[in-house]
């Protein structure tokens, strides 16, 4: 492959820069590799998670104060002394530290939703700040000097040429790792979050776990910078741990590509490279007072903004040839003749009762949208939920789901009752849906959107993740998304961009999704809707061998035609209220229908 | 701590905390309309107090030079569009009023003697030269994106208030500065003394604040705003037009921003990176008010405001990470009460 030649050459010239460059351009690059790192924490935080933290400098702050601190105290209290003097040592305690601060931050504000969390992450990154200032212990706004060096296997990384090879080693580690966790199925479930959360829950994934960790992540990468700026700078003062500090990582990230592992490097790049160059030139220009780089770089960002708000990234791999921007095939061929089956649920019994809905009421205020309702689907049997628009079938369709929760009356699912359940825990009892308003996530492949379904049928977590040792059951996930696909007549498209495909086959691109999470319920909202007459015929006939195989559905449609020669029952639903219930024959005929859907004869 | 101390920490608590209330209402204002943080609020903040300073102190500055070359970009864009849009005459006609309000601003920045002119015509002055820069910096800035993402429009706003910084910082210079009072006289109410800058910020801002009440309850005007707040989409199908919102709303703020500017000017040295802090506190205001309510994040501010003279007293190193740290409360406050999972557009 391509792509790789250009990554070894890449290594290679990095290995060679400190030997031929000289020091003043050595020490910009250890910049450019430290900043990198913590722009690589913000690419998945806020480019993948879609989460914006002006804090991360904070972060930065803790990994470099930690270990200055343990190293270079004269006297550290007794119950520290065990932990003084070794570089190494403080590293590994400050990583601890950092992910428990983190913690207790993720777990206060990472719920927060929209504008809350940039305001949260301002609040702890300014008051941490203004922490490190103040704290006697820390040097105050005068800092700790006298940092001993990194002692690696014997060697003292006392000069920036020698930290340089430490610094790069752990990014391109870090963005390897990152890489890795992302074509995942803990990776999955992360890009998931941004504008996919609702969709993910009840696929199964535990959405504030993953926001948890990616924030965990970002604030590890960025504690691991500070901890090579503290020694490679020897010394640490509060001015680089602020909030401007904290913009500027946002900015590196925004101007390299936030969405792009690659981004990061090139963002921490342009800006270090671009500082440098204003700081000379610009104090020519308006004289020398100080700072007024700031006003070039805030230009610059409103200006990306406006032109190309997905950073220069992107831009630069428009123009790169084909070959560089092809995309691994994200299914491992080689492994797919011995990839083992995922287990599958044991399913019920045809006949069994699957879903029970016992006079489910639902009031919103004075308006009652569900009355007492009453319905059941078994194994094996296609159900309709039919009705004129407004009659509460949504709403109902809610109830079933346990996206909503009934005012009375109670749904039972398999004879649990659904009360209090998220629609996460629902999913894991074999409850599997798709959405009227079809929600998938545009930029990924169909492949991996269908491998989400299966987010309950693996366990490997993220740090197997991390350093791919989970790729025979990712495989297997993959393989069964594959399959899934391939039932459902999407094989040719696997690896085309989701949002590329056209809306009917984006419905059926949702049950495939809900097929691959193996569910013993299927609930379909308005599967036809926008399917050509082949490809309802062929959604009819996939429906039909899923009723053979034992598999409970029920559906809410328009399409009369589609329903009527499809399911065994139907419920008909007016005014919040059930009008009638039977065999598709019986419902053509029934009076109240009639009357319902065509008004009254008179 | 008597009830002397108490008193006069309480004066310094509420005249602050009225401040940060006018500034945490024309946060929400701007929020609610727009979907923007205004974060480089407090630049007008600090814009409005340096200029002041700057005539009376007789430093030269450039400010006037600023507001020409926004308006002259402001100029710029609106001929583009006149051109690639087919000719208007009132179009026209408004380009050609905005450009000769900036020649009449430069001209009367070097015709008059700055420093001998009364306060209130040095205050005027301030005005006149600060507040247009609200509407003509949305229209640069924010009226191309007007329907970006909501994280675009931060990171604009962000960028914004960097650039300003530095501006700043190329006006005004390094040093900081403070103005004379409005007036020299002070009450006295039984043994305490009310210094009578604080009657003056009290007095303008509950001024401030009744009248904008007012005009959003009584004009028409008013109304067509909250209609874009409650639902810009409704708004402009009901003939409302977004981008006149958007520049309204920015000249409400910046007025706002640059009147507190120079009323606290008198009372605190401020220094062309002071506003950052100074809007922060109006968001922690805002934030308390949910962003949606103004009487709640009024009183939000005046507790901050208290809190952050109190903690003067008994913690003053500290007085930063307690009033930044009071916010964590209030937002999860709020994460409890959104407990479900929202999906982001």
């Amino acid at each position: 492959m391509k792509s790789r030649h250009v990554l070894t050459g890449f290594v290679v010239l990095l290995a060679l820069a400190p030997l031929v460059l000289p020091t003043f351009q050595v020490t910009l690059l250890n910049y450019i590799g430290l900043y990198a790192l913590v722009v690589l924490g913000l690419v998945l935080l806020t480019g993948v998670g879609g989460m914006t933290s002006f804090g991360q400098a904070a972060f930065v702050g803790l990994g470099s104060y930690t270990s200055a601190y343990l190293t270079a105290t004269q006297q550290l209290p007794a119950w520290l002394e065990w932990a003084a003097g070794s570089p190494w040592l403080s590293l590994l305690i400050g990583i601890l530290l950092t992910a428990t601060v983190a913690l207790l931050l993720g777990a206060l504000t990472l719920r927060l939703s929209g504008h809350y969390l940039p305001l949260g992450t301002i609040a702890w990154g300014i008051s941490l700040y203004y922490l490190f200032g103040t704290v006697k212990t820390l040097g105050g706004h005068s800092g700790i000097s006298g940092l001993p060096p990194i002692e690696l296997f014997g060697l003292e990384l006392d000069k920036g040429e020698k930290m340089f090879y430490l610094i790069w080693a752990i990014l391109l580690l870090a963005m390897l790792v990152t890489q890795n966790l992302l074509n995942s199925r803990e990776g999955r479930a992360i890009r998931a979050l941004k504008g996919g959360q609702l969709m993910a829950e009840s696929m199964g994934v535990n959405t504030f776990r993953s926001k948890m960790v990616v924030f965990l992540i970002s604030a590890l990468f960025a504690a691991i910078s500070g901890w090579l700026y503290a020694h490679n700078q020897r010394f640490v003062n509060p001015t680089p741990f602020g909030l401007s500090m904290g913009i500027d990582y946002l900015f590196m990230a925004l101007i390299g590509g936030v969405a792009n592992v690659w981004g990061a490097l090139l963002g921490a790049g342009i800006l270090t490279m671009a500082k440098q160059w204003l700081q000379d030139l610009l104090p020519w220009l308006l004289g020398d007072a100080g700072k007024y780089e700031h006003i070039v770089f805030g230009l610059l960002i409103i200006l990306i903004m406006h032109r190309t708000p997905g950073g220069l990234w992107p831009m630069l791999m428009k123009l790169a040839p084909a070959k560089l921007r092809q995309r691994k095939q994200l299914l491992p061929e080689a492994g797919a003749v011995g990839t083992p089956d995922l287990p599958r649920r044991d399913l019920p019994e045809k006949g069994e009762l699957i879903l029970q809905a016992k006079d489910v009421t639902r009031q919103f205020g004075g308006l009652v949208a569900n009355k007492e309702m009453n319905l059941e689907v078994h194994a094996g049997e296609i159900l309709a939920l039919i009705g004129p628009n407004g009659a509460g079938k949504s709403t109902m369709f809610n109830q079933l789901s346990a996206v909503d929760t009934p005012t009375s009356g109670e749904v039972l699912f398999r004879g649990q009752s659904l009360k209090g359940k998220s629609s996460r825990e629902v999913a894991t009892l074999g409850m599997s849906r798709t959405f009227q308003h079809v929600k998938l996530l545009p930029t990924m492949t169909v492949l991996e959107n269908v491998a989400i379904g299966a987010h309950l049928r693996g366990n490997k977590g993220v740090i197997s993740s991390a350093l791919h040792l989970e790729r025979l059951e990712e495989t297997s996930l993959l393989q069964e998304a594959k399959r899934q696909l391939e039932r459902v007549g999407l094989g040719d498209y696997l690896y085309e961009e989701a949002g590329s495909l056209a809306l009917g086959q984006q419905r059926i691109l949702e049950i495939a999704r809900a097929l691959c999470a193996d569910p013993c319920l299927l609930l379909l909202d308005e599967p036809a809707a926008g399917l050509r007459h082949k490809e309802k015929q062929a959604l009819a006939d996939l429906l039909s061998k899923l009723r053979s195989e034992g598999m409970a559905i029920l559906l809410v449609e328009h399409d009369m035609d589609f329903v009527m020669g499809l399911v065994d029952r139907i419920v008909v639903m007016e005014f919040g209220e059930k009008i009638a219930e039977g065999l598709p024959e019986e419902i053509q005929t029934n009076p109240a229908v009639l009357e319902a859907y065509l008004g009254g004869a008179d | 701590m008597n009830l002397q101390i108490a008193i006069l920490l309480g004066q310094d608590g509420i005249t602050n905390g009225a401040i940060y209330a006018l500034l945490a209402l024309s946060i929400i204002l701007v929020f609610t309309v727009t979907r923007i943080l205004l974060i480089p609020l407090g630049e007008f903040v600090t814009f409005g107090a340096l200029t002041m300073y700057a005539f009376q102190s007789g430093h030269e500055t450039s400010i006037v030079w600023l507001l020409a070359a926004m308006i002259a970009l402001d100029a710029a864009l609106d001929l583009k569009q006149l051109f690639s849009n087919g000719m208007d005459a009132r179009k026209a006609q408004w380009i050609g009023i905005k450009l000769g309000y900036a020649a009449l601003m430069v001209t009367l920045m070097h015709t008059l003697s700055l420093q001998e002119i009364p306060m209130l015509a040095q205050a005027l002055l301030t005005l006149m030269l600060l507040v247009p820069l609200g509407p003509v910096m949305y229209r640069v800035f924010f009226q191309p994106i007007a329907s970006a993402q909501p994280l675009v429009l931060l990171i604009v706003s962000i960028a914004l208030h960097v650039t300003m910084v530095g501006i700043g910082l190329l006006m005004f210079g390094p040093e900081g500065g403070r103005t004379a009072p409005f007036s020299d006289t002070a009450l006295r109410l039984g043994s305490v003394m009310l210094k009578s800058q604080t009657l003056w910020v009290i007095l303008v801002s509950v001024v401030l604040i009744v009248s904008l009440f007012l005009a959003f309850e009584r004009t028409l005007y008013g109304k067509a705003l909250r209609a874009t707040a409650v639902n810009r989409m409704g708004a402009r199908l009901m003939g409302i037009s977004p981008d006149f919102a958007g520049k309204a709303t920015f000249a409400l703020a910046a007025f706002i921003g640059v009147a507190s500017g120079i009323l606290i000017a008198p009372i605190t040295t401020l220094y062309y990176d002071s506003g950052f802090i100074i809007s922060l506190k109006g968001f922690v205001g805002a934030i308390i008010g949910g962003l949606i309510s103004y009487p709640l994040a009024a009183i939000g501010a005046v507790a901050v405001g208290l809190i952050e003279a109190f903690s003067m007293f008994w913690a003053s190193n500290y007085k930063e990470i307690i009033v930044f740290t009071l916010i964590i409360p209030f937002l999860l406050w709020r994460s409890i009460n959104s407990n479900h999972v929202e999906d982001e557009e």
